[in-house]
This record gives C-alpha cells, sequence and structure tokens, in this order.
C-alpha cells in the first residue's frame, strides 16, 4: 500500500512539469510558467509598414501621401514574415471584394463607414469585368487623367 | 471544421465562436452518473435503512451500480478533445473548477462499492472457492477459471465464522451509509457543472445540483426496477422451461411429487417475491419522481415570476422552440404517464414495466433539454442553434458524439452487469446462502 | 463565548450533551474534515509561490505590464481588417468559421428590434447591406427603415477575475503575469467548460490543435513592443491597447479619465477591454 502510494507519488512528479504551480491565485494563476515564454515566442508575422517602407521606398512614399495613408501595406498584401528570403513575392490583393470592405455603400449613418465614399459594388461595371484598379491606383486612390 | 459545426446550425444572431459543444455524451454522462447513484441510493435503502421488503432488490442494485460505473467513465473520454490527456484531471486538479473533483470523487466512489460488494460477497467466495476446489482436478475449465477467480476474490480471507459475518455486516452498513452522500455528491457535482455556469441563464441556478440528485435517483431506481423485472421473469421462464424439459424427458407418470413440488414452488416463490420488491420499490419510485418534478416545475416558475433579463429567450426557448422536447416528452411522458400508471391501484408487472421505462426515457430527455436546451440559444439572447444528433458514423468525430457513442454508452454496463452476475449472483438472499 | 450568550438560553441539559463536549466534538470533527485538506494540498497543492518569488514579484510590479483594450466603436467601419490579420497573425484557419476577434454590425430599425450579424466572423467586412440571418438565409432592410446602425468590434476582454479560468480543470488556462488570459496548449484536455464558461462567446476549439483557442491581445508583439495584429490593422484607430502600470501610457489614461464601458458588467468578470461608443443592445 505504501509502496503503491509512494510509486503513484513518483509518477506524477516525473509527469507534471517542475514549473507547474501556483504563481499567484490559485484561481487564477494555476498553471506551467514556461507557457508564458512559449506564447512570447511565437513568431511575429505582420512586420508593419516601416518594414515594408525600407525596401519599397516608391509606394510607401506614394501611399502615405494619399488618404489612403491609414491603410498598413500588410492589409492587402498580406503578411511580411519570410519576405524577401524565403517567400520571394507577396500577393498583390487588388481584388473588388478587397476594395467593396470599405468602399461598399452602406446606409449606416451613426457609424464610420458613412464618411467614406461608398458604392454599390455590384454595379456598374462588375458585370463587364472591370477592375477598381483598372481606374483607381490603391496606392494614389485618384482616378487617373487618362481613363 | 470548429468542433461542434457538424451537428450546430445557427438561426438569428448567434456570436461566431458560439456552438453546441456539449452534445450528446454530455447528455450521457449526467444520465449514467445518475443510475449509478440511484441504484446505489436504491440498494442502501435496504442496507443502512434496513427496509427489509427491498432485500430482493438491495444486492441486484449494487452490482447494478458498480456495473454502471465505469460507463459513467465513458461518455467524458468519448467527448474529450485530448482524452489522451484526462489524466491531468488528477494530476493537477484545479480545484475553483466543479470537474476537478471528478477524479477523486469517482476513485473514491468507485472504492466504496468495490468494498461494500467485497463484504457482500466474501462469504460466498469462499463457499464457492471450497465447493469448485472439492471438485477435483478433472473439471472442465469454466470451472477451473471460476474456481481461480473466486479464490483470488477471497484476497486470502477464508473465516466464515458468525463472527466473522458479524463483522461483515457492520462494515457493510458502514461502507453503505458512506456511500449514500458520496453518491449523491458524484451526482449533485454533476449538476453544480451546469448550475455554475454564469454565462448560461438556463443552467444557471442553484437548484440545479439538487434536481440532478433528485432526478439521478428516480432514474436509478427506474432501471434497478426494470431490470429486476426482466431478469426474474427470464428467471421464471427458465425455471418453468427446466420443468416442462423434465416432465417431458420422464413423462408425467415420472415425474415424482416432490420434483413437481420443487419447481412449482421455485417459480411459485420467484413470484411472490417478485411482486413484493415491485410494489415497494415503485413506491420509492413514486415519491422520488414527485419530488423530481415539483423541484423541476419550481425552478420554472421562479424563472417566469422574475423574469431577468434573459426570460425572453428563455420562454421562447422553452415553451415555443422545446416544447414537445420538454411538455410533452420530459413531462408528458416522462412523469405524468408513469405517475398515473403506478398510482393506478392494484399495480401490475406489465404496468410497472411500461412506467419504469417511460420514467427512464423522461430523465434522459431531462438531461437531454438541459445539456442541450441550455445551448439552444445564443449568449446574446438573440440567436439560436439548433442540433441535430449525428446518427451515421461515417466519421470518428460523428461515431464518437453520434447516435453510435451514445448507444455503446447505453449498453455496455449491460454487457459489464451480465459478467458481473457470472461472479456475484444478484438473487443471493443472506438468509438462504448459496442459491 | 458562553458570556455573550442571552441568559434567556436554557442551561445546559443534564445528562445529554454538554456544550463544552459538543464544542470538543466539533472540533474533532472539524480537525477530521480539515485534516484531509490539509493532506491534498500538501499531495496535490503542488508548488506555491515561495515568498523569495513574492518579494521579487512586489518589486517588478511596477515593470510588468497589465494589459488593456480601448475600442472605439464610433470609429470601425466594419472592413473587417482587423480579423483576416488575426487570424493570419495567430495561424486560426482562414477558412474556420470561428475567430479570435470578430466585428459585429448592429442595425436598430425604427420599430425597435435589432438585427445584428458576423458574417465569417466579419473576416471579408461587410459588403452587402443585408443581413445575415442564419441557415444561409440574409433578411432585406429597406434602408428609411433604419433608426442607427454601426459597428462593434469584439476580442476576448481578458477579464480580472475570468470565469474560463476559474472552472479550467487541470490549469491549462491561466492569467498571465501581464493580465492577459492564455491557453496551455499541451495541458488542455479539451473538454470545454471553458467555452461554455465565457459570456462573451470568445473562446472556441482550435480546429487544428484541438485545444482551447482564444485571443492573446497577441501576446508574442506586445511582449516585443509590437501593437497586436488588428490594432495594427485598424485603419482608423478604433482598435488600441494601453498598458495600466504605466503612468505615460495614453490609452490607459483615456480609460482611467474618460466614460467608458464595459460589455456584460452584471457577470462581474471585470472585463479589462473598455468601449467608447457602445449601445444599450449590445451584449
Amino acid at each position: 500500500m505504501v509502496f503503491l502510494v509512494v510509486v503513484l507519488l513518483v509518477a506524477r512528479a516525473i509527469y507534471i512539469p517542475g514549473d507547474f504551480g501556483i504563481h499567484g491565485t490559485f484561481t487564477y494563476n494555476f498553471y506551467r510558467q514556461a507557457n508564458v515564454t512559449e506564447w512570447q515566442s511565437v513568431p511575429v508575422k505582420y512586420q508593419g509598414r516601416s518594414y515594408c517602407g525600407s525596401c519599397h521606398q516608391r509606394n510607401y512614399d506614394l501611399i502615405m501621401a494619399s488618404p489612403h495613408s491609414v491603410i498598413q501595406c500588410e492589409n492587402c498584401h498580406g503578411p511580411g514574415i519570410g519576405h524577401p528570403d524565403t517567400v520571394k513575392k507577396l500577393p498583390i490583393g487588388n481584388s473588388r471584394q478587397l476594395c467593396a470592405r470599405c468602399h461598399t455603400y452602406l446606409p449606416y449613418p451613426a457609424s464610420g463607414r458613412a464618411v467614406i465614399p461608398g458604392i454599390d459594388p455590384g454595379a456598374p461595371h462588375a458585370p463587364t469585368g472591370m477592375e477598381c484598379y483598372d481606374c483607381h491606383n490603391p496606392h494614389q486612390p485618384v482616378p487617373l487623367p487618362n481613363s | 471544421m470548429i468542433h461542434g459545426e457538424i451537428w450546430t446550425a445557427k438561426e438569428l444572431w448567434v456570436l461566431p465562436n458560439e456552438y453546441i459543444i456539449w452534445a450528446i455524451q454530455i447528455v450521457m454522462y449526467p444520465f449514467m452518473t445518475g443510475l449509478v447513484a440511484g441504484s446505489f441510493v436504491l440498494s442502501s435503502l435496504y442496507h443502512v435503512f434496513g427496509i427489509k421488503r427491498l432485500e430482493g432488490i438491495a444486492r441486484f442494485a449494487l452490482v447494478f451500480s458498480f456495473a454502471l460505473l465505469p460507463a459513467a467513465l465513458i461518455p467524458l473520454l468519448l467527448h474529450l478533445q485530448h482524452p489522451e490527456r484526462g489524466i491531468n484531471v488528477m494530476m493537477t486538479p484545479h480545484f475553483t473548477s466543479a470537474i476537478a473533483a471528478f477524479g477523486i470523487v469517482f476513485s473514491f466512489y468507485f472504492a466504496i462499492v468495490a468494498c461494500e460488494i467485497w463484504f457482500l460477497y466474501r462469504r460466498h467466495f469462499i463457499e464457492h472457492s471450497r465447493y469448485l476446489k472439492e471438485l477435483g482436478r478433472h473439471k472442465p475449465v469454466r470451472f477451473k477459471i471460476l474456481q481461480f477467480v473466486h479464490t483470488v476474490l477471497t484476497l486470502g480471507s477464508f473465516d466464515t465464522s458468525e463472527e466473522a459475518a458479524q463483522k461483515d455486516h457492520k462494515a457493510i452498513k458502514f461502507l453503505a451509509s458512506l456511500g449514500i452522500p458520496v453518491a449523491l455528491f458524484l451526482h449533485g457535482y454533476a449538476g453544480f457543472i451546469f448550475g455554475s455556469v454564469k454565462a448560461n441563464a438556463l443552467w444557471l441556478t442553484p437548484l440545479m445540483p439538487v434536481i440532478f440528485i433528485v432526478s439521478a435517483v428516480v432514474s436509478g431506481i427506474a432501471l434497478c426496477l426494470l431490470s429486476y423485472i426482466v431478469v426474474t421473469e427470464v428467471r421464471k421462464w427458465r425455471s418453468r422451461r427446466a420443468q416442462t424439459r423434465a416432465v417431458r424427458a420422464t413423462g408425467p407418470a415420472g415425474m415424482t411429487a416432490v420434483n413437481l413440488e420443487r419447481y412449482s414452488a421455485q417459480s411459485g416463490e420467484i413470484q411472490s417475491v417478485e411482486i413484493s420488491v415491485v410494489k415497494m420499490t415503485s413506491r420509492f419510485l413514486l415519491i422520488f419522481l414527485v419530488t423530481a418534478v415539483s423541484l423541476e416545475l419550481l425552478d420554472l416558475v421562479f424563472r417566469g415570476y422574475t423574469a431577468v433579463n434573459s426570460w425572453n429567450i428563455l420562454k421562447d426557448a422553452l415553451y415555443v422552440r422545446d416544447y414537445r422536447n420538454i411538455f410533452v416528452f420530459q413531462y408528458g411522458l416522462g412523469a405524468f404517464v408513469p405517475l398515473v400508471l403506478l398510482l393506478i391501484p392494484r399495480l401490475t408487472l406489465r404496468r410497472t414495466v411500461v412506467a419504469t421505462i417511460l420514467v427512464l426515457f423522461g430523465v434522459l430527455m431531462m438531461r437531454y433539454n438541459v445539456v442541450i436546451g441550455g445551448q439552444s440559444f445564443s449568449e446574446t439572447f438573440a440567436g439560436y442553434m439548433h442540433y441535430k444528433l449525428p446518427v451515421i458514423p461515417y466519421d470518428l468525430e460523428r461515431l464518437r458524439e453520434g447516435l453510435v457513442g451514445a448507444l455503446i454508452v447505453f449498453i455496455f454496463p449491460f454487457i459489464l452487469f451480465y459478467i458481473y452476475s457470472k461472479i456475484f449472483p444478484v438473487f443471493l438472499r443472506e438468509s438462504h446462502g448459496r442459491e | 463565548m458562553s458570556d455573550e450568550l442571552p441568559e434567556a438560553l436554557p442551561k445546559e441539559p443534564t445528562g445529554s450533551i454538554s456544550r463544552r463536549d459538543f464544542l470538543k466534538k466539533t472540533g474533532w470533527i472539524a480537525a477530521g474534515v480539515l485534516a484531509p485538506a490539509g493532506a491534498l494540498e500538501l499531495i496535490f497543492g503542488l508548488k506555491g509561490a515561495s515568498s523569495a518569488q513574492a518579494a521579487e514579484a512586489a518589486t517588478t510590479a511596477q515593470t510588468v505590464p497589465h494589459w488593456q483594450f480601448l475600442v472605439d466603436a464610433n470609429k470601425c467601419v466594419g472592413c473587417g481588417f482587423c480579423v483576416k490579420a488575426c487570424k493570419l497573425e495567430n495561424d486560426v484557419p482562414y477558412e474556420a468559421d470561428a475567430s479570435r476577434t470578430w466585428v459585429e454590425r448592429h442595425v436598430v430599425t425604427k420599430d425597435g428590434v435589432s438585427h445584428v450579424d458576423s458574417p465569417n466572423s466579419a473576416r471579408d467586412g461587410f459588403t452587402t447591406p443585408d443581413i445575415d440571418i442564419g441557415e444561409g438565409k440574409t433578411l432585406q432592410i429597406n434602408p428609411e427603415d433604419i433608426a442607427k446602425a454601426f459597428f462593434v468590434p469584439k476580442l476576448c476582454n481578458q477579464c480580472n477575475h475570468p470565469p474560463c479560468v476559474q472552472v479550467c480543470p487541470v490549469g491549462a488556462t491561466y492569467k498571465g503575469p501581464d493580465g492577459v488570459v492564455l491557453v496551455d496548449r499541451t495541458w488542455c484536455i479539451g473538454c470545454g467548460y471553458c467555452i461554455n464558461a465565457c459570456p462573451y462567446g470568445a473562446r472556441f476549439f482550435h480546429p487544428v490543435y484541438h485545444t482551447a483557442e482564444k485571443c492573446t491581445f497577441c501576446e508574442h508583439r506586445i511582449s516585443k513592443g509590437l501593437l497586436p495584429a488588428c490594432v495594427q490593422a485598424c485603419p482608423f484607430a478604433a482598435r488600441r491597447i494601453g498598458n495600466q502600470n504605466d503612468p505615460t501610457d495614453g490609452v490607459a489614461e483615456v480609460i482611467a479619465t474618460q466614460r467608458v464601458e464595459v460589455l456584460k458588467a452584471e457577470y462581474g468578470t471585470n472585463p479589462q477591454c473598455f468601449y467608447i461608443g457602445l449601445d444599450s443592445e449590445v451584449r
């Protein structure tokens, strides 16, 4: 009996990681301490626009001078992790759906949506296959003079 | 697929992450623990409170409780996303969680029932192992195995004196008394698991553990009663068959009067014991059934009267969307009809069988309405989730948490009970010795 | 003790159990109950914080951050870039119909009925005026009938009294030193209790790891001095994060000095995610 208890306690001591315990209150802070470090060492994927600007100076300057300066590069191009070392090319998000995230007209006066220029993304150009970027450069969203 | 997406359909405004994540196995879990606790309480009514007329069913209920115990564990393991880590509950229990105590309470209860059964059958093991030993070396393998099992089960104690029997009796009474609070705790805290979830408007009530306990006793008694009747009928039928066989083999003339008398006396004795036990047990069933329904209705009335924020959606969920499940199946078929059936004078076996099946169905529906019903509306109080039980198990998820998984859980204890009854004869009467 | 008892109380009855005996026995019973509890603590209590650790914690209390979130619902336009960034940053499968953060659209019509949705957790924003009412159906609302309409971003509230942590049976979810509630993916057994215990619907099962999943305020970013992915991705500064323990932190100052609200305060969870421009019908 005593032997059994000892065996169980030893097995338990081996099974439970050494840093598992109460790090504060029992109710809210009973955990394996190394897990905090594990979470903190998850790789960062979104690098932020200054990282993009360090190479893509021209586009960076262009968008920063436009009303789209509030939009992060990676919102449309995807996270910059691994670029340019392993991920050679980031996607160029320029679909109609992407623009529609902000520029769909919604009749919501109380929301921030009311102050953004809004259209009906279904008409009139969608059926013709025309894309938004045919006329609007997302980096400088004013209609090009020759369109 | 997010866990729960398979069987959840959302309607109106449901939060994106909300799904019915506690599905059919969590309906089975309180149902099975309820049966465990209920059948134990039934057996204790005889062992502790000395209600003599329950003697016939007491052993039966105790062994059944023992067989149901592992079945209470299976639904939990089937529903865990990481069943291989289930042991963590024992390793690093976080006691502010209602689930954390499960491992400890469950093991403790298991030990109590195992000990009680051992004391109850100690004498039987000794006598049986001696008897089988006396048969000599040349006997069927089956007997050799039985002899081995019985000898091991004596655990090296061969004292069959009157003093030892007295001690056994004391131990049984002590364990049975200790077992009642533990059994009630085991199940009451299953109610606590739900009742303490403040995020769930249907679950949050201090009455939940009490309701769970009482309905547990109801279901346990009903199942024991039903199984008792079925098993006794089988025994009667066997004894009658043996009689006709004997008559056929020897011819009516060859059958001695003594023999005939023995057979008919045997079947007659079974009959009279059965009726008496059934009547007594169904009386207890009635008491607990009425209590359970009263408590549940009290809860319902309170919710309607206080009508806090959540009442609007609860009202709709209870009275409109789940009307059939709650008022037709749970209260109507599961409580009212059996109540009437049991109250009509001159109770017959057939009526009892129908009533107990309905009661079991009603308790299962109650678990279903609590577990699934509680998750059938959104935390926004503005949307609903519909549960669709996966029937065909064409992947592991649908097998584990589908109809097949639930049936496995339900059938398992009966198989186990059959095996146990080979070792622990459930109709052994203390006054009679070996049957 | 007996001195304080009123005179009217009957004297100790003779022949039956005396009060002294009773107290003595109660004491023994209490000891009997408590002794196993002490043993349990010995066996199960594991390693508590040592006094050295406690002292250390006291000295670093000023430097360890306590993160708080500030959502200005007035500024949200429902573009859903935050949800997209969150899913990609935190490896929540993009197609899975669950997300650590989401954006709700609330449309209140003139008859007082609110219509709320968050299709795909608003991963692709709101590009149609039709309301998703589940089961593949949508509801068209006449713009004339709209009384008010707005967007509300939501995420884990990192409650100071998190019910999800309280109910975890194994200590797999916890409140970390910086106030963020985390899940230990190597220890979670997947019982789902935390998911049901959260009043905000912030949790779900990760479809790959099969453990409870939730917003971490991007612990891996904020601990390196970066902004959470959703905060960085928000073009309109509707989402902001602050450190309560930093006296110079602007966001913490707004939370401390201006009128802010929290979600479902009645649950006593003490949420650390504060809102500006919340409507009473937002739950």
